[in-house]
């Protein structure tokens, strides 16, 4: 049966006719082009090579950029694509979200217009993979004592270093890698098959099956001088791009929260024990009535911070909370669903499983819960903690 | 080409309905356009387009709707398909019939001067299924109803239409200008070829999704009011609903106790085996 969402307070009233309309279009390709294979995929640890251009092909990737392709969609319109991707698997979200708010995005605000012309309508159609190489396997939660280098010798940059759980790192055909230079972190783009670059994939995970997460290795790297992203200065720009993807990230989890809602309530209705539906059981609407409160919570959180981001009001201190609070209670959501489902819960014949162990990466990607908690904290009391 | 195309709101097919007295309770119902409409505009949008050649615009495709303002959200929607404009004649649900729609259609036939109108071949609501067939009547002009193919010929004069009989498919040759109903198979991938787009072209099974950009560009086309007193067309419904019934509950099924039992009543009560 197709997903019919869930909106008890009307929040869908709130968006405009267009931002109703995508949601509509990205509810129907997941129902008919993530959900029949999404399972199988997570199994076997694979990304379809196909999604790409398709979520291309509709106009998915990048679209809040204007120009280059883009569709110029409002901020609320592209949160629901990644609310809707979400709903069928965190990790064709992430995917999503990488190439447009973590490449796409860097390139548009702080590329040359050479580079912009290069990459963005080839990204846009989803016919260039790019992924977002920050972490590294010492410096997480502390990107600004990264290590990865980039030396300036004679007409070229030299990289050296590596990148650790990057998403899309080895499939993508350019990487945007943070470095520091003599003066300052700066973004360069890395292009596949560049002297000195290798790509690994990180095997074993049990969370984001359906994304390929990598390391990147640079090894006395080649880099033309016009690789640096000319606008890129200080960690203030990878800062700036993860603004942009928790922003998307804080509707994605809404669309995650949704599936296990819906999948909680249609499984209590159905079955029974104790010779009454699990849901006439007063625990277990308690449960669910906990879900349906903290996912319209969620719901007005996102349409604000949209509003205000569409305004150019958004800080990026209130778009953490936003990350802060809808990713754990999706992750609540998930493993509440999970509860309700009893034995049927721990089998990828249901989502709830599935969506749970994605969103453990979720609550730890772009700024983990604590330093998410760190940069609010800072914000209202004046005092740094993250030492 | 230039064709015309119905659409129209009806309630989503998938939610439980309510009724006052005999009218639908429009609370908390989720409109979606109808189904075979739907399939309609993308015929349209297939026979006028060059698919071969990233679907470079090759007509015109104007989608009519009647009904209250809120209708727009459905028509957007066709635009964001593709469609080039369209036309929406304010009526509200309850005083509409068949008569009035399918005169409605005729003015704007009339006004427009399509070379085809289609449809899709009924509504899920109300499941009359005599809009298209009426509106052919009072045109004067050829129809062909329930049609799972079509194919453009004779330079563009006409259609062969493939139609869904008892017996398999039955293939009728229109003149243009001429009224076609659509049915379910009118969107497999090689159902319509209009004689520019490769005759090889296979679409994906099923109507577009409206790409965003689509849905962006929507923005800008037109949407045209209009009424039936401005048409000129006669606002008395004939059609009168007598009174509504919900189906009667399933009754409850009987637990058997035994195999042999399942099939002694099989056998002898359902006569099945
Ligand atoms: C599936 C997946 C995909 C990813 N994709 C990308 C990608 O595409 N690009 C990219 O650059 N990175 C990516 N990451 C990396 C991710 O951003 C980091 O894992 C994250 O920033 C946390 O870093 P860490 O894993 O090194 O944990 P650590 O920083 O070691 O943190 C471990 C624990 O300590 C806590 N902690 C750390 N510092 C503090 C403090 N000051 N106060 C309180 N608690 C603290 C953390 O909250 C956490 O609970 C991905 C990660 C995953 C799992």
């Amino acid at each position: 049966m197709p997903f019919s969402g869930l909106d008890y307070y009307n929040v869908e009233d709130l968006y405009s006719d267009e931002e109703r309309q995508v949601m509509q279009t990205l509810r129907r390709f997941v129902d008919d082009e993530i959900m029949p294979s999404i399972g199988r995929h997570f199994r076997a640890g694979t990304f379809d090579p196909a999604w790409p251009r398709r979520l291309g092909e509709l106009g998915a990737l990048g679209a809040s950029l204007k120009g280059y392709g883009c569709a110029g969609l409002s901020p609320v319109g592209y949160g629901l694509i990644m609310q809707e991707l979400e709903r069928g698997d965190s990790g064709v979200r992430s995917f999503a979200s990488v190439q447009g708010s973590l490449v796409m995005y860097p390139i548009f605000a702080f590329g040359s217009e050479a580079q912009k012309d290069r990459w963005l309508p080839k990204m846009a159609r989803g016919e260039a993979i790019g992924c977002f190489g920050l972490s590294e396997p010492d410096f997480g939660s502390n990107p600004a004592g990264m290590r990865c280098s980039a030396k300036r010798v004679g007409d070229k940059w030299i990289l050296n270093g590596e990148k650790r759980w990057i998403t899309s790192g080895s499939i993508a055909d350019v990487a945007v890698v943070w470095a520091k230079t003599e003066d300052k972190i700066r973004g360069f783009l890395v292009e596949r098959g560049a002297k000195g670059f290798s790509t690994r994939n990180i095997e074993g995970k049990f969370s984001l099956r359906a994304s390929v997460t990598s390391e990147l290795i640079f090894e006395d790297c080649e880099l033309p001088l016009d690789a640096v992203l000319p606008g890129s200065s200080g960690l203030r720009s990878p800062l700036e791009c993860l603004s942009q993807a928790r922003f998307g990230i804080s509707f994605g989890a809404i669309g995650a929260a949704m599936a296990c809602y819906d999948e909680a309530l249609n499984y209590t209705r159905e079955r029974a024990q104790f010779g009454k539906p699990l849901a006439s059981h007063q625990l277990v609407q308690q449960k669910l009535v906990d879900m349906l409160q903290a996912i319209t919570q969620a719901q007005l959180m996102v349409w604000r911070i949209g509003r205000l981001k569409e305004a150019g009001r958004a800080r990026p201190q209130q778009i953490s909370l936003c990350k802060r609070n809808n990713v754990k209670m999706a992750l609540k959501c998930a493993r509440t669903a999970r509860e309700l489902l009893g034995a049927s819960g721990i089998t990828d014949a249901y989502q709830c499983g599935r969506h749970m162990c994605n969103l453990e990466s979720v609550y730890t990607y772009e700024g983990t819960d604590h330093i998410q908690t760190l940069i609010v904290g800072q914000d209202i009391t004046g005092i740094s903690a993250f030492q | 080409m230039k064709i015309l195309v119905t659409a129209k709101r009806v309630p989503d097919p998938e939610q439980k309905v309510k009724f006052k007295g005999n009218t639908l309770d429009q609370s908390g119902v989720n409109w979606q356009l109808n189904q075979f409409d739907e399939y309609a505009v993308e015929s349209a949008l297939r026979l006028t387009e060059n698919a071969s050649s990233g679907n470079a615009r090759n007509g015109e495709v104007i989608v009519v709707s009647l009904g209250p303002k809120d209708v727009q959200q459905q028509l957007r929607s066709t635009l964001a398909m593709g469609a080039d404009r369209a036309i929406l004649v304010d009526a509200s649900d309850e005083n509409l019939d068949s008569e009035i729609v399918a005169r409605t259609v005729q003015k704007l036939v009339e006004q427009e001067r399509p070379d085809l109108v289609l449809l899709g071949k009924l509504a899920a609501d109300s499941e009359a299924n005599d809009v298209g067939q009426r509106l052919a009547g009072y045109l004067g002009w050829p129809q062909a109803t329930f049609a799972c193919s079509i194919e453009v010929t004779d330079g563009g004069k006409a259609l062969l239409v493939g139609r869904e009989v008892d017996a398999g498919v039955e293939t009728k040759k229109v003149t243009l200008p001429a009224v076609v109903t659509v049915d379910l198979r009118i969107v497999a991938p090689q159902a319509v070829k209009n004689g520019v787009t490769a005759a090889t072209h296979a679409y994906a099974d099923g109507p577009r999704y409206a790409s965003l950009k689509g849905i962006m560009a929507a923005k800008k086309k037109t949407i045209a009011d209009s009424s039936l007193a401005a048409l000129g067309v006669a606002a008395t419904v004939r059609a009168k609903v007598a009174s509504v019934d919900a189906p009667p509950a399933r009754k409850a099924g009987v637990k058997v106790a035994s195999v042999e039992e399942l099939v002694q009543k099989l056998h002898n009560e359902a006569k099945v085996i």
